[in-house]
């Protein structure tokens, strides 16, 4: 166990070290100058040059490279060009925006998408299944963005039963917190709840038809009993794994649904830094976002190894 | 391994006891009305009796849906149905160009880290896991970002992002099938290692390949639109779902129908591609249903 | 399955139950249109910064709705009689935030600050400035390089505004201490900045509210629909197609005024190779291309008709704008004559707008209107930095910019058009205008002034290296019972005198 992680934490060195390289190259190939944007309306080429100077954007880009790679090791990740502050706080405070929307997310994802998948599957080609799978499908193919929007001008803008926008923290005012919290969390976990309650469903049947649930059911022991003891426990193998990578997938396809909501988190910082060339700010969010990728999946292959009683005894 | 013989005597046989079920399966035969009921719209669209998608008229801005504007207008006074059948065409194209690219790259670099194994793999799956770490979506952004906002090069950029998923996927196809029975019998025969995996490994790979690419095809529509929606894919005065979307977003107030209709259209699409997905899953992968 | 039902309910009755924290009936929340950069006066740039320093900082002087200077930390002021001295008397209970008294030295700290560092964006607004000096704690002495008209102006913005002095070091912008009636509390990056009232100001019983919140948010419908939530008490920059929706609700007010900026198309004359073509070698085109567009119709069909038509750099209303030179009809018989003149059947041209919507509509009325004379326009859209990149480098025909504007009217023409001038890209080069706008910036009397700026506007209409196209009116939406709001048409939210009733 000790032995699986060590190793893949040594082969997740070289992948961030792509990773970053992969990102710097990237965004010094955006057209555009950011310090035409940050020298502000009056663009004084004076200013602009001592700027550059400044963020040392005219040493050959290898040095550039390195001096920021030496830097982030010492856990130094610079300044954001357009306000100054430092990126490292910025990416913690926008972390703890973005944990709250994914949790509340995955709430949402996992409160209807695993009850409705055991559902479905236990009533096989009932009503109740097929309108499950419907719900789902819809949830796959309806555009996320799109639904944010619906969701903004019936519920806020016509009804006015919940703001439209903005953000706050669960732990200062937790109402207006869940409040802010419930259309993003419904258009981002609808997505999510959709693809568990179909793997739900299917690795549900699969256990179902399964010698040991069909023993277990000639023992006459009753349906009830069948399915929580023996089935579930089973089934919920591959939806753990499945639920962490999900959870690494939520954090990133925030990005639209804060965009929408206008919700302060790692997705609207990203997407402003991409636009304002913030080189820093991007450099440092897609560097976390895929330490952080990484994590889940490790995370996902340890869980599935303590579930799956056949991995831990043999 | 039951399908492994099938597989051993030749794709034609699998091909026709793969349609057969394929057109047995409800959500197939759906999801191909839709797809081609979308892909006739975006041909035709020239041809049908439809006003001109460019042609502003600043006396009808922002009407509502009406006899003679069943759709309404939007803010330059251009007929909306008119603009949704022609927008069908970058969706439609963003999806099969994007597709097109990702397999370009994805399926050729796949087959070659798996079949040649050794450094080459090592290389090509560190990098493909690099790029698996960023976010997909960022990616998609920071590239149309860098090539400019196109249609064009939002294709590219998405099946840039998709080729990584792809190369993961038929790597593993291969590595697989690369030690199984008929393989061997090729290499007995005598069969050199480009024509062994020409011939006989990268047809074994294609079912997965194909329902990956029909769910590629309906991610693709929706990440046109969100890119066109950040104002990064189609530009003005062409018409796509996601560029009307984004116009739209600023008058949903005044004109809600202007975000309605293109909504439900990249709703629509989509859902066709996935009912169709699905359908393809279920016939060509016995092992996934 | 019960449990999970039993479970879901229970969370449900948790939420009724929490209680509504209510806004405490002090705090002022303020919707802005975009995220504000650094809260530091010397690097700021953006437009929303500003309204966030007219809290947060004190500034020498100010401008009141009528564009006139008036007292702020300087209570008097006047130049010497070779215009090259400027003498300011300070106020003497003026306090910083962190409790530092603001003098004369404090003041000279900051504008020396401003002029000389690295990256400081105040250099060209101080640049006629020679020296400053603090002859006693109450005189303020700035030594001029040239006479400078423009000066009082910038003073009345970042330029002028007061940092302590203590607090001047590299983290200045993540806690910005100025001597503001409201100080800083806390930013959270594109979401909000929060103010409290400093006790300390020396005007502190003018401002009733105790907390003041800015909020970014972007989307303009979104932004109303929090107004009408009650989640904001006012905003700034109401979309023009809202503000009859807003008037209609009689929980809201709708107040506006004219932006001190312009908006137009700016025009590639002289800059490298893409200015060779008919739009940029022959004024006859450039003018043909401005009689092609309707600029009643643009402003109807893009902004209800809200947005003033306009053909000089300065707001109407503005004491420097020309009399002689009213705002053309559309010709489109005269517009084809002059490409007739010109040898040119059909010109073929290329616009750059900004990839927004807005810009995007903009860009289609002008490619719909010019058509008619025979103008064939292709867009092309790109994002902001790109736009100004390549704008920069002369890689453009068009350009479809605006400026947001000075109190002083050189600043809305002189850096355009001048030879040398930081913003000309399309190096458009006449030295007669030169001559006379170099003079106008020196000049104190406003009707010898007005004379320069009537002349060189003669020959820019003329010539028209850039087709001014409308006045961006600045609609501010509040709620019914927030009073005292007084609109400036610099776009600015002064936070004295506002309440709750």
């Amino acid at each position: 166990m000790l032995a699986l992680i060590g190793r893949r934490l040594l082969i997740a060195i070289p992948t961030l070290f792509l990773v970053s390289l992969f990102v710097f190259a990237l965004q010094r190939a955006l057209p555009g100058d950011p310090f035409l944007v940050i020298a502000g309306e009056e663009r004084d080429p004076e200013v602009i040059a001592r700027l550059r100077q400044i963020y040392r954007l005219d040493d050959p880009i290898v040095v550039q490279f390195f001096a920021w790679l030496g830097q982030v090791i010492q856990g130094d990740f610079g300044r954001s060009l357009r306000t100054g502050e430092p990126v490292l706080g910025l990416i913690i405070q926008k972390l703890g925006v973005t944990f709250q929307l994914a949790v509340a997310s995955m709430l949402v994802a996992v409160g209807i998408g695993i009850p409705a998948g055991i559902i479905a599957a236990r009533r096989k080609d009932t009503l109740a299944d097929y309108s499950a799978s419907a719900v789902a499908l819809f949830g796959l193919s309806v555009p996320h963005f799109w639904l944010g929007i619906m969701l903004i001008l019936l519920v806020s803008v016509e009804l006015r039963w919940l703001p439209a926008s903005g953000f706050e923290s669960i732990f200062s005012d937790p109402r207006a917190a869940i409040e802010r919290m419930i259309m993003p969390a419904f258009v981002l976990g609808g997505g999510l709840a959709a693809s568990l309650m179909r793997h739900t469903r299917s690795a549900m049947l699969e256990v179902l038809q399964s010698d040991y649930v069909r023993t277990a059911r000639a023992k006459g022991l009753a349906e009830d009993a069948v399915i929580n003891r023996h089935a579930l426990r089973n089934a919920l193998v591959p939806i753990i794994t499945l639920s962490t990578i999900l959870f690494g997938e939520l954090l990133a396809g925030a990005v639209l649904t804060e965009q929408v909501f206008t919700i302060p988190g790692f997705g609207k910082l990203i997407v402003d830094a991409v636009f304002n060339r913030d080189y820093g700010v991007v450099q440092g969010v897609v560097l976390c976002t895929a330490i952080g990728f990484i994590v889940m999946n490790l995370l996902a292959d340890v869980l599935y190894i303590l579930v799956n009683p056949r991995l831990r005894d043999g | 391994m039951g399908a492994m013989t099938i597989r051993a005597t030749g794709a034609n046989l699998q091909g026709r006891g793969s349609l057969r079920k394929l057109l047995r399966s409800r959500s197939a035969r759906i999801g191909g009305v839709i797809v081609l009921a979308f892909v006739a719209m975006a041909l035709l669209a020239p041809l049908l009796p439809l006003a001109d998608p460019l042609k502003s008229n600043f006396l009808a801005i922002r009407k509502p849906p009406s006899e003679l504007y069943w759709f309404g207008t939007d803010e330059l006074g251009r007929d909306q149905v008119s603009r949704l059948v022609f927008g069908a065409q970058a969706s439609l194209l963003a999806g099969i160009i994007s597709v097109a690219i990702a397999l370009a790259v994805g399926v050729p670099i796949g087959l070659i880290a798996g079949w040649y194994g050794g450094w080459v793999d090592v290389v090509i799956s560190r990098v493909t896991e690099a790029l698996l770490a960023c976010p997909f979506l960022i990616l998609a952004i920071a590239l149309a970002a860098v090539l400019g906002p196109s249609l064009t090069n939002a294709m590219i950029a998405i099946g840039l992002s998709f080729a990584p998923i792809l190369i993961r996927l038929v790597r593993g196809q291969v590595l697989a099938i690369k030690n199984e029975e008929f393989v061997d019998g090729a290499r007995a025969i005598g069969g050199g290692k480009l024509y062994i995996l020409f011939r006989h490994v990268a047809p074994n790979t294609l079912s997965p390949i194909i329902v990956q690419s029909t769910l590629f095809m309906a991610q693709a529509i929706v990440l046109e639109a969100a890119l066109s929606f950040l104002g990064l894919g189609q530009q003005p005065p062409s018409p796509s779902w996601g560029q009307m979307l984004n116009v739209a977003k600023n008058f949903m107030e005044q004109a809600p129908w202007m975000s309605v209709a293109p909504g439900v259209a990249i709703f629509l699409a989509v859902l066709g591609f996935n009912l169709l997905g699905d359908g393809l899953r279920d016939a060509l992968d016995p092992k996934e249903s | 399955m019960k449990r999970i039902v039993l479970l879901a309910s229970a969370a449900l009755l948790g939420l009724a139950a929490l209680p509504a924290q209510a806004q405490s009936p002090s705090t002022l929340r303020i919707g802005l249109q975009e995220d504000p950069d650094m809260l530091d006066p010397h690097k700021a740039r953006t437009f929303v910064g500003r309204i966030v320093f007219m809290g947060l900082c004190d500034r020498l002087v100010d401008i009141d709705p009528e564009l006139k200077i008036i007292p702020r930390l300087a209570t008097q002021w006047s130049f010497s009689a070779d215009g090259l001295t400027l003498t300011m008397k300070l106020r003497t209970d003026a306090k910083f935030h962190d409790g530092e008294i603001f003098n004369a030295e404090a003041a000279k700290a900051n504008i020396e600050r401003a002029m000389t560092l690295p990256d400081s964006l105040r250099k060209s607004e101080l640049a006629s400035v020679e020296s400053v000096s603090a002859p006693d704690p109450a005189t303020l002495v700035f030594k001029l390089k040239r006479p400078d008209a423009t000066l009082l102006a910038q003073l009345t913005d970042r330029a002028g505004m007061m940092l302590s002095p203590k607090s001047l070091g590299p983290d200045i912008t993540a806690k910005p201490i100025c001597s503001g009636p409201y100080q800083f509390v806390e930013r959270v990056q594109n979401d909000r900045i929060v103010l409290e009232k400093f006790k300390g100001h020396w005007e502190a019983d003018k401002y009733q509210f105790d907390r003041i919140v800015y909020r970014a948010i972007p989307d303009t419908t979104v932004r109303l629909a929090n107004l009408r939530a009650g989640e904001l008490d006012m905003l700034e920059r109401l979309a023009p197609t809202d503000v009859k929706s807003a008037q209609g609700d009689k929980n809201l007010k709708v107040q506006s005024t004219a932006n001190l900026g312009y908006q137009g198309i700016t025009i590639n004359t002289n800059h490298g190779d893409a200015a060779n073509q008919p739009m940029g070698k022959d004024k006859r085109v450039r003018q043909a291309l401005s009689l092609s567009i309707d600029r009643k119709v643009l402003s109807q069909v893009v902004f209800e008709g809200l947005y003033a038509p306009m053909n000089q750099p300065f707001n109407p209303g503005n004491q420097y704008l020309s009399a002689a030179l009213p705002v053309p009809e559309r010709d489109v018989a005269k517009a084809k004559a002059l490409l007739k003149e010109a040898g040119q059947s059909k010109v073929s041209v290329e616009l750059f707008v900004t990839n927004n919507p807005v810009d995007a509509q903009l860009g289609q009325v002008i490619q719909a209107m010019a058509q008619e004379a025979g103008i064939d326009i292709q867009i092309r859209s790109s994002e902001f930095a790109s736009q100004l990149r390549d704008q920069q480098q002369g890689k453009f025909q068009m350009s479809r910019i605006g400026w947001s504007g000075r109190i002083d009217p050189d600043g809305n023409i002189h850096p355009f058009v001048t030879t040398k001038g930081n913003q000309n890209d399309g190096k458009y080069s006449n030295a007669e205008v030169d001559k006379l706008l170099d003079e106008a910036r020196t000049i104190y009397d406003v009707a010898e002034r007005k004379k320069r700026y009537d002349a060189a506007q003669k020959i820019l209409q003329d010539e028209l290296p850039i087709v001014y196209l409308y006045n961006q009116t600045v609609f501010f939406a509040l709620r019914s019972n927030i009073q005292g709001f007084v609109i400036n048409p610099d776009g600015m939210i002064r936070l004295s005198g506002l309440k709750r009733s």
